[in-house]
């Protein structure tokens, strides 16, 4: 009889260990993914540059002072030979291939810094450029056996230096990851929220409303509950070829655009809403809509004076919630065009651009091994803009809902 | 035409916003000394006005909007240039387009020499409907405000009126969400009949080899069932065999035995988990998970290993739900009165052997609800098998091979260009309805066992 009792016991550590064990691995799995991600990640956001003097005096720009604030002045300062310029002032300061130890955009910081001094361009001074990526790269950890060299080279010259790289959160993507930032993806994924919030949120609310407070329980309501519940359920792809096939081919909206990216959007976040807010304004309890009616208000008042004020914390945080999942999302705006190289910041609702998401998919894919610190470094922002936003979602719940 | 549509859109709600203060002043003139004789607020008064100011002018808009291009383009096929046009197709509607781009001013000049003569008659004709339809809705905003205004009287029925619009606003937005079931099953529907047009439903569904070729289909090409096996080991096999131990165990863990402390640590932990986006998941699978397997497939020995196996790419879309299984067995756990465990703890019985006997069979419904909901959210995944599982539609059961799946195949056909009517593109339409069907069902079949086989305790 001990024997036996002290079998089960010992089976009874062993299940309970078991548990902790799964608890545990979850908890492992998750510190491996955002160390991994952090670890390969925070490098991106540093950047290795090289001082070299570029001498204006010697070799000028043949350009008037005013065209650096002409509209087109990028094109026409291309047009003038700048790249020219600074490929051979990186030659006779860095040697024969200094011109491939610089980043192919290193032309446009200079500039960007004339532009923004057009006196600069009649004397001599000292440039500070982004390096080749595989000198960046070789600079950091381990390139290949020449870039090594190049790299111990200049800092024996004491030319290198390594910075903290902000123009990734204010440049668009770019070719050569020296340059490359997300600020167009940042930018594009904005609008596109903005436009689904516009959409998904006042349809969400003003359904679950409707669906709660003043729809007979018949057939058609059950149907209709029965059909968002399955939306919400369905895979976001589906989204995407819905709306491939109704936004795009039947409507013409604008491939590729915040407008039709938000509008997917807004579908996939919708059922969300109305599940949130429903759960929201279920929990008001009827006490308040009776006394309501008992001094004299109408249905709808009740709804809008009474009811909805005290279901909103609950239905912010629904709807936070759903906006940080439609923030990561990815499958559905790879069917609406997002997947392409997408060089500048997007202007309007209607103009081509990406997303966050979509650009560290477009990233992940790129062969240049520089890439792969950028990838995770976007990466990095997007998880602290999604935790930051559940963070507050958590937030608003626990200070203001209140337990009936 | 978008200018002209803005400033209009602009007055419309200024002059909304005019008859709103201006019909709550007079609704409070017209009431008097007593403000009680009104049978609404004056501020439903002013909503009344605002409303029938915005609301004819606003779907006079909407409409004239739609009407206008075929109206100029009629106007200007009169004229005795449009009637030599071509009868029909594709060069007379760039003529047309042309000439209307020029006379936007989208672009400077003709270069089809047909297209000049039309530009002059554009520019008239669209004159000439954009200044109707300027006073047509100076019109009707006008007469709507005068006719509201003149009916506010103390005993009118503003708030009635205003409410009913109000619900009519409700019940559209309802409508809205049954308008986009209709239209994923209705677009879905329309394009997979167009491809079964094309290849026979039985190739797409029995067929065992995956080649899709642009251009016309060819024979026993788009046979799908490398996709469902594909889509199968990795979501419901090999995704199931991480998540439903850890996820179930985690959920047991949490409460029956986790202190309070622990409980608030590790749900927390749980939901990030369940938060971090999908492209996340699949880069780290793609770029940390998938190498290491690889190498571990080649010192086993195990031929064909790839980087991209199937392996990886299930582990780690296991990884991906066990927050969703964890949190469908915790409340379903939680579900189960308290008097049963206590019961059978005061029976004699250790914490497992309650937790095994008395509490897993009462919950299993929820929990088994939970798994085929989780089984439908793996299927449907798309980013992690993309980036880490590859595009070979291979038929094999070595899980260190690539396979790939329903979804990634969807990708891979829609993106690139191609015309929207090839056999490739409605391929990818066809494998939709069959995953939005799968999907759908594995759904119902969970919620009705959920609720046929939950027990009622209380």
């Amino acid at each position: 009889m001990q024997g036996r009792i002290a079998a089960r016991y010992a089976a009874e550590r062993r299940f309970r260990w078991m548990g902790f064990g799964a608890v545990v691995m979850s908890g492992v799995f998750l510190a491996f993914l955002l160390f991994t991600m952090v670890g390969n990640g925070l490098r991106g956001f540093t950047y290795t540059s090289v001082t070299i003097p570029i001498d204006f005096a010697a070799s000028p720009l043949t350009v008037g002072r005013d065209v650096f604030s002409a509209p087109d002045a990028d094109q026409q300062i291309a047009n003038a030979g700048l790249r020219e310029i600074v490929d051979f002032a990186a030659e006779e300061a860095l040697g024969t291939d200094g011109a491939a130890l610089i980043s192919e955009n290193a032309w446009q910081v200079v500039r960007d810094a004339l532009k923004a001094d057009p006196d600069a361009a009649n004397i001599r001074g000292e440039f500070s450029l982004p390096v080749a990526s595989d000198i960046d790269i070789a600079a950091k950890d381990d390139g290949n056996a020449a870039a090594e060299r190049a790299v111990a080279t200049l800092k024996e010259k004491g030319l290198l230096s390594t910075g903290v790289h902000w123009s990734f959160f204010t440049r668009a993507d770019a070719t050569d990851p020296a340059v490359a930032g997300i600020w167009g993806a940042l930018k594009g994924s904005v609008m596109t929220i903005l436009i689904a919030f516009a959409v998904a949120f006042p349809t969400g609310v003003l359904a679950a409303l409707y669906l709660e407070e003043y729809a007979s329980r018949n057939r058609w309501t059950d149907f209709i509950e029965v059909s968002i519940n399955n939306l919400a359920a369905v895979p976001s792809i589906i989204f995407g070829l819905l709306a491939l096939s109704v936004f795009i081919q039947f409507f013409g909206i604008c491939q590729a655009s915040p407008l039709v990216g938000g509008l997917t959007l807004a579908l996939m976040t919708m059922p969300v809403i109305v599940i949130a807010s429903r759960n929201a304004i279920k929990s008001v309890p009827p006490s308040i809509r009776d006394a309501a009616l008992g001094v004299g208000a109408s249905p709808v008042q009740v709804v809008f004076h009474h009811v909805l004020p005290l279901a909103l914390p609950g239905i912010m945080t629904g709807t936070i919630i759903g906006m940080a999942r439609a923030l990561g999302e990815t499958a559905p705006l790879l069917l609406v065009g997002m997947r392409a190289f997408i060089g500048d910041v997007p202007s309007g609702f209607c103009s081509a651009s990406t997303v966050l998401p979509m650009q560290i998919f477009l990233w992940s894919d790129q062969v240049d091994r520089g890439f792969v610190e950028k990838t995770s470094a976007a990466i990095i922002v997007l998880l602290i803009v999604l935790l930051s936003m559940n963070a507050i979602a958590i937030y608003l719940r626990n200070r203001f809902e209140k337990r009936w | 035409m978008g200018g002209t549509t803005f400033i209009l859109l602009l007055l419309i709600v200024g002059l909304s916003v005019v008859g709103w203060l201006s019909a709550r002043v007079r609704a409070a003139m017209v009431a008097g000394r007593t403000a009680s004789r009104l049978h609404s607020l004056p501020s439903y008064h002013g909503w009344y006005v605002a409303l029938w100011v915005a609301i004819p002018a606003l779907l006079f808009l909407a409409v004239w909007n739609n009407v206008t291009p075929a109206l100029i383009t009629n106007d200007v096929l009169a004229t005795e240039a449009g009637s030599n046009l071509p009868q029909s197709g594709f060069e007379r509607s760039a003529i047309l387009g042309e000439a209307r781009s020029v006379a936007v001013g989208d672009r400077p000049i003709v270069s089809n020499p047909a297209a000049g003569p039309l530009v002059t008659p554009y520019r008239e004709a669209a004159g000439k409907y954009r200044i109707i339809g300027i006073l047509a809705t100076l019109a009707l905003v006008l007469a709507g405000g005068i006719y509201a205004f003149t009916r506010i009287k103390p005993d009118f029925r503003a708030r009635t009126r205003v409410e009913r619009v109000v619900m009519l606003l409700l019940f559209a937005a309802s409508l809205v969400a049954i308008l986009t079931t209709f239209g994923i099953v209705l677009s879905l529907v329309f394009e997979s009949l167009r491809f079964f047009a094309l290849v026979s439903p039985a190739e797409l569904l029995f067929g065992t080899n995956w080649k899709p070729t642009t251009g016309a289909p060819e024979p026993d090409t788009f046979g799908a069932i490398p996709l469902f096996w594909g889509t199968i080991l990795i979501g419901a096999i090999i995704a199931m065999i991480v998540a439903i131990p850890i996820g179930l165990m985690s959920a047991i863990y949490l409460t029956q035995y986790a202190a309070p402390i622990v409980r608030s640590w590790v749900k927390p932990m749980l939901e990030i988990l369940a938060g971090v986006p999908t492209v996340v998941y699949g880069y780290f699978a793609a770029l940390t998970v998938a190498p290491a397997f690889r190498d571990f497939a080649a010192m086993l020995g195990v031929p064909n290993a790839s980087t991209e196996s199937a392996l990886a790419a299930g582990v780690v879309m296991g990884i991906m739900i066990i927050p969703f299984v964890s949190s469908m067995a915790d409340d379903s756990i939680n579900a189960v009165p308290q008097a049963m465990r206590d019961g059978s703890l005061a029976l004699g019985a250790t914490s497992n052997e309650t937790i095994r006997q008395v509490l897993i069979p009462a919950a299993l419904p929820g929990v088994m609800g939970g798994i085929l909901l989780a089984v439908s959210r793996a299927i449907g995944e798309t980013m992690i098998v993309v980036m880490a599982a590859g595009l070979a539609a291979n038929l094999t059961a070595n899980p260190f091979a690539s396979v790939t799946t329903v979804t990634a195949q969807i990708v891979k056909l829609l993106t690139g260009d191609q015309e929207f009517d090839s056999a490739k593109t409605l391929a990818a339409f066809a494998l939709g309805l069959v995953l939005f069907i799968v999907t759908l069902l594995l759904n119902i079949v969970a919620l009705r066992i959920v609720k046929k086989y939950r027990e009622a305790y209380e």
